[in-house]
């Protein structure tokens, strides 16, 4: 690689919401986007299926790192890959919530299934 | 006189027009000054029946949406209506959980989070005719005055 001039590779695509997956022994992270409405959960629901299947996943994170929106669709998604996991015993986190997004997961009541992860201060 | 102000929306069912949809009518209350939070709420009512709308109404056709919006003092109307098969029990589509596409993993949230986020809320539905849903919110509720106070 020429040294002086490095090449970066910026992936932008339009439109395209970013959702990162991470897998790690039998656990599977879902970096969720923006906005999680019914048009990304399609999306998230099929790829994290496909993932979950694969690895045998028993454990699986919801990172709202960078979500600010969620709607009802985004509870779907949520109880389906509970479905999936708790017969296996797993079970469902959400990480990184903000108090919107706690405000909705209290409100739906999918509280009751998933735990959300509480940082401690610093 | 009342100070009053409308829009209209009208376009494609398609799930990518949901983003599109509910920014709109969160850019057109901002002239209420609203908080966040009311913003925020109002985004998930409009979703959720834009949601709605598509899914259930049109199911895999591409029709059209219409969002009405009228501002009256410090009120927010949103008509949210749709052209599609219609809802055939009101009362049971607006119960928790209810849903008639679990297959599709509807939460069947749907009609509750409008209820909770919005002060009112009503459905008019006829089988074949499509559904019209009608909410209302008063922006700035409880919130206290902002008084200028001399130095």
């Amino acid at each position: 690689m020429d040294e002086e001039h490095p090449v970066f590779f910026f992936c932008i695509k339009k439109g395209e919401m970013k959702v990162k997956y991470q897998v790690q022994e039998n656990c599977l992270t879902i970096f969720l986007p923006r906005e999680l409405d019914h048009h990304n959960a399609e999306r998230i629901r099929r790829k994290s299926d496909r993932l979950i299947e694969k690895n045998h996943i028993k454990c699986v994170i919801f990172d709202f790192e960078e979500t600010n929106f969620m709607d009802s669709s985004g509870i779907g998604v949520i109880m389906g890959r509970y479905r999936m996991v708790y017969l296996l015993g797993g079970e469902v986190w959400a990480v990184h919530a903000n108090e919107r997004m706690k405000k909705i997961l209290t409100m739906s009541g999918v509280t009751k299934i998933i735990q959300i992860y509480e940082e401690e201060e610093v | 006189m009342k100070n009053t102000n409308e829009m209209e929306l009208l376009f494609d069912s398609k799930s990518v027009n949901e983003g599109f949809a509910r920014v709109a009518v969160a850019a057109f209350m901002t002239q209420l000054n609203p908080t966040l939070e009311e913003v925020a709420d109002v985004k998930t009512a409009v979703s959720e029946a834009v949601t709605n709308a598509i899914i259930h109404g049109y199911e895999k056709e591409i029709d059209k949406i219409r969002i009405h919006c009228r501002l009256e003092e410090q009120v927010l109307y949103i008509e949210i209506e749709d052209k599609g098969k219609g809802i055939e029990n009101v009362e049971q589509a607006m119960q928790p959980l209810f849903t008639t596409k679990p297959e599709l993993e509807r939460s069947g949230m749907g009609f509750s989070f409008m209820e909770a986020f919005m002060d009112e809320i009503s459905v008019e539905s006829e089988l074949g005719r499509g559904t019209l849903v009608k909410m209302q919110k008063e922006i700035g509720k409880g919130r206290e005055l902002w008084i200028t106070q001399s130095l």
